[in-house]
């Protein structure tokens, strides 16, 4: 591929985007297809520069991908420090002294999960590729924003209105965003990890795992009801 | 000419409508259901139990693993084992399913549980005329429909049913050489033991080992594997058969650790 | 190849010195805004989603003025399965043969796309031989998605069956052959992570070897039967026109974006299988329209012939699988990968997320019947609506794809 390695695009994209942050993310599989994190604030511009450059010239934008990563819960073995009261030895009782205690204690704190967008990047007039580029939001609940790249590639229009429609990531820019695979008046977004289904049980014959349970469940609702009455 | 175009394409309809009364490739209509057109060997519909013999209870290979179970995409097999056990076709007892249902309308014929069945046990039928007028319980396969003889099997797929046949035979051999080695072994051990030699003990202990759990065919492979450090000969391309059995050889080897015959040689190599 | 004067310019010139897109103006590839003069009442309606030339459950608003179409926005969701969360909920294996169903013509192109996409992932290496296989299923599955395709266009013009039952009788002929060979016509869950299910007996192979031999004549005669037709030809030169530059743009792949003169086929950029053991051409259209792209997939048909008779000719023998593959128990380690090819809809790829268990823990599929329609609405706007129907089945869709 003559494509440039991620080192080198990034140097590029700083040199023309000033002020841009831009991470390179690892991809410890063989395929090793790294990937590059930019934000939202110059992600149009960025976007502009990799379509337009003479080298780059990625014009194909192949695939937008939306991932949903949870809030993760960490839980670390810390050294602490503490001061701890001790009696003295071959003291009074009643004595003590302040002494140093080093304790390990296990801290949980929470990773705050987010949205992502991932998209790929090929370039018809060179040939090569592919390119990866991610987009993150804040967070899952509130700060779900990002900017749309369909003003600089078309292929985007369908594939973020699907993001937007299963995921959640509402586009600022696009220029008709609304479900596309859902109908306009569903309430959730469905391809979240913490979508709950709506409990629509049938007949079930062969019932395994989460299904298995709910069939219970119902069996023993059904089963209560017609004993009432 | 204008239409022309239209003329030659006209002309190669009249030419396939009257070739078609003349030529057999041109009159690719076939009058089903008068005439049925034979299937390929290979063809699949939906999955059918295997059993050999002629009782189908006696004879169903089925162990009741769960792995077609696990491995099914739409989850449509519904098994629960049963509490007893009967001789498999090597005589090892075994447990088997008491219910062992298929729902076909989920059913897609994808064959993934005969991929995995580590005992031959659940193959692919070719029936596909099964209307029927009880859209909920009509379609809901029991064990007792899905068992069909290995005669049966052997009209459906020859080719198939005769490499099936060839391989179990062949470990059903293994596995009674095996076992009369180990007889021969353990009648030495004790005629070394009342004559109180310890070199026929020693002779005898590296022989009886790999030896020690006579159980069903897979379950005996993959006993012998570790043993014997080698990778496992699969009857089937697939490889990945090691790790498919844990059930089968925790069994045969409590079975093999309660044989009477083998005194202190419980140890199956794990 | 359109490397001269065209109606188009000199396009592939054009696009190797990748024309800077700043000249264009703000919204170039946004639809243009069709003016309705005079005074008359626009009609919308709704074609679909139960409609005999839609290719599935699929709905167009269109606005009218008389018979000419002002706007026009695609709907679809009508099939959607959730078959990318299926996919994340069940083992890599398990989604085998869901993706035979996702672009239901081709189940063998979806089944390589998948296998290439996880192989990708851990680095798996595929026998010999069972390349070979994979390149004869997929070049079958192309003609007869081909001559399919091409039928149904002469089915939505009016010509009632006729031409469609003989690209299907061709197509019996290559589903046979599957059958023969995975055990189903259509559904056929065939390829592996590391090769193929099970290995091609010489029969088979002779088999192929008689269907392939035949199909040249077939072709001769489809073409004669279709390409000088003047009704054929009236109502499709000049209709739907895509250009170039809004083709790359707007992501569009396979054949409908080689009729626009844009020279991109992923078996020649990507080097995929073993594509690069096989000489073949990549056929290029002119005018970018309906007509363009169905003689686009004659003439690929005809390359896929070429392409099958070199690949019968070599098959080596060998395994079909590798034998340190695993079916069971599979978890590849974490990282991601995205792996495609070139279906005969376009370039189909999957983009798959591990995190080192057994389920994905993203997957999702890349469809190409999808993304070739965001531009429906630029070719289809000023003309009629019996355009409409044939500029749709000229981009040549499969709901269950669009959908998933």
């Amino acid at each position: 591929m003559a494509l440039k390695t991620v080192e080198e695009i990034k140097a590029a994209i700083l040199a023309a985007v000033p002020g841009a942050a831009v991470k390179i993310m690892p991809n410890p599989s063989p395929s090793a297809q790294q990937s590059l994190l930019i934000e939202a604030e110059h992600a149009t511009a960025i976007a502009t520069f990799l379509r337009d450059d003479e080298e780059l010239a990625l014009d194909y934008l192949s695939n937008v991908t939306g991932v949903d990563w949870l809030d993760k819960e960490i839980a670390e073995k810390v050294k602490v420090t503490r001061q701890v009261a001790k009696p003295v030895e071959g003291g009074d009782p009643g004595q003590a002294e302040m002494v140093d205690e080093t304790v390990e204690e296990t801290r949980k704190h929470i990773e705050p999960g987010y949205l992502e967008v991932v998209y790929h990047l090929f370039s018809m007039a060179k040939k090569h590729g592919p390119m990866v580029l991610r987009m993150r939001t804040a967070n899952r609940t509130d700060k779900v924003e990002l900017p749309s790249l369909t003003p600089v590639w078309r292929s985007a229009e369908f594939q973020e209105r699907e993001v937007f429609d299963l995921f959640g990531i509402v586009f600022k820019g696009h220029p008709d965003l609304r479900r596309i695979l859902m109908w306009d008046e569903f309430k959730d977004f469905p391809m979240r990890r913490d979508y709950v289904e709506p409990d629509d049980f049938e007949y079930e014959p062969t019932p395994h795992d989460e299904v298995l349970k709910r069939a219970q469940e119902h069996r023993a609702k059904v089963a209560a009801e017609e004993a009432k009455s | 000419m204008l239409g022309e175009g239209i003329l030659k394409g006209l002309a190669e309809t009249a030419r396939n409508f009257a070739g078609s009364f003349v030529s057999k490739e041109r009159m690719t209509t076939v009058e089903y259901p008068e005439v049925r057109l034979p299937l390929p060997e290979a063809a699949r519909n939906f999955p059918f139990l295997v059993y050999d013999g002629n009782d189908w209870e006696k004879g169903l290979r089925c162990v009741a693993c769960q792995i077609c179970e696990k491995e099914c995409p739409p989850k449509c097999i519904y098994i629960e084992k049963s509490k007893d056990k009967k001789p498999d076709y090597v005589g090892k007892p075994q447990i088997y399913p008491a219910k062992f249902d298929i729902d076909i309308s989920v059913c897609m014929s994808c064959q993934i549980c005969v991929e995995v069945c580590p005992f031959e046990a659940i193959k692919m039928n070719t029936e596909f005329e099964l209307s029927t007028d009880d859209r909920f319980g009509g379609l809901l396969l029991d064990r007792k429909e899905l068992a069909k003889s290995n005669e049966y099997y052997h009209t459906i797929h020859p080719t198939e049913a005769r490499e099936v046949d060839a391989r179990l035979a062949q470990e059903k051999a293994k596995v009674e050489a095996k076992a009369k080695t180990a007889a021969e072994a353990a009648a030495a051990k004790a005629a070394a033991v009342a004559t109180g030699a310890s070199a026929a003990a020693a002779t005898a202990n590296p022989a009886a080992a790999p030896v020690a759990s006579p159980s069903t065919t897979k379950a005996a492979e993959i006993a012998v594997a570790p043993a014997a450090a080698t990778a496992p000969a699969a009857p089937k391309p697939v490889a990945g058969t090691g790790t498919d059995g844990p059930a089968p050889m925790t069994e045969s080897e409590k079975k093999a650790a309660s044989e009477p015959a083998k005194p202190g040689e419980g140890e199956p190599k794990a | 190849m359109s490397t001269s004067s065209t109606p188009l310019g000199n396009v592939t010139a054009r696009l190797a010195r990748s024309e800077k897109l700043e000249g264009k103006p703000e919204g170039w590839n946004r639809p243009p805004v069709i003016e309705v003069e005079g005074d008359s009442e626009l009609l919308e309606l709704a074609m679909g989603p139960h409609h005999p030339s839609t290719h599935g459950v699929f709905r167009m608003d269109v606005v009218l003025d008389g018979e000419r179409v002002i706007k026009l926005k695609p709907v679809f969701g009508y099939l959607h399965r959730n078959h990318e969360q299926l996919g994340q909920s069940q083992s890599y294996l398990a989604s085998m043969p869901y993706t035979d169903r996702l672009d239901y013509f081709c189940s063998l192109s979806n089944n390589w796309a998948y296998a290439l996409a996880v192989e990708k992932l851990v680095g798996q290496v595929v026998p010999e031989r069972a390349e070979y296989l994979r390149v004869i299923l997929a070049e079958l599955t192309r003609i007869q998605n081909h001559a399919s395709t091409i039928g149904f266009l002469l089915q939505e013009m009016g010509a009632s069956g006729t031409p469609l039952m003989y690209a299907f009788r061709e197509r019996e002929l290559i589903l046979d052959l599957f059958e023969s060979l995975t055990g189903s016509r259509m559904m056929c869950n065939y390829m592996r992570f590391g090769g193929c299910r099970v290995d091609a007996s010489e029969a088979w192979l002779d088999g192929a070897r008689k269907v392939v031999a035949a199909l040249p004549k077939f072709i001769d005669e489809f073409e004669n039967f279709l390409m000088s037709n003047e009704i054929l030809m009236a109502r499709c030169q000049g209709i739907g026109v895509l250009k170039p530059e809004l083709a790359v743009n707007a992501g569009i792949s396979g054949p409908m974006l080689r009729a626009s003169g844009v020279n991109y086929d992923i078996r020649k950029v990507d080097h995929y299988g073993i594509y690069d053991r096989f000489k073949f051409r990549v056929p290029l259209g002119d005018h970018g329209d309906i007509f363009d792209r169905y003689m686009i997939r004659m003439l690929e048909m005809r390359e896929s012939v070429s392409i099958l008779e070199q690949a019968l000719k070599e098959v080596p023998g060998g395994p079909v699988m590798d034998p340190k593959a695993k079916i069971r128990n599979f978890r590849p380690k974490p990282g991601e990968a995205y792996g495609r090819i070139e279906s005969p809809k376009g370039e189909l790829g999957f983009y798959l997320i591990s995190d080192g268990s057994p389920n994905p823990y993203r997957y999702r599929v890349r469809p190409p019947s999808l993304i070739n329609l965001t531009v429906l609405e630029d070719m289809c706007l000023g003309s009629n609506v019996a355009d409409v129907v044939l500029i749709f089945g000229s981009v040549d869709i499969v709901l269950g794809e669009v959908d998933r």
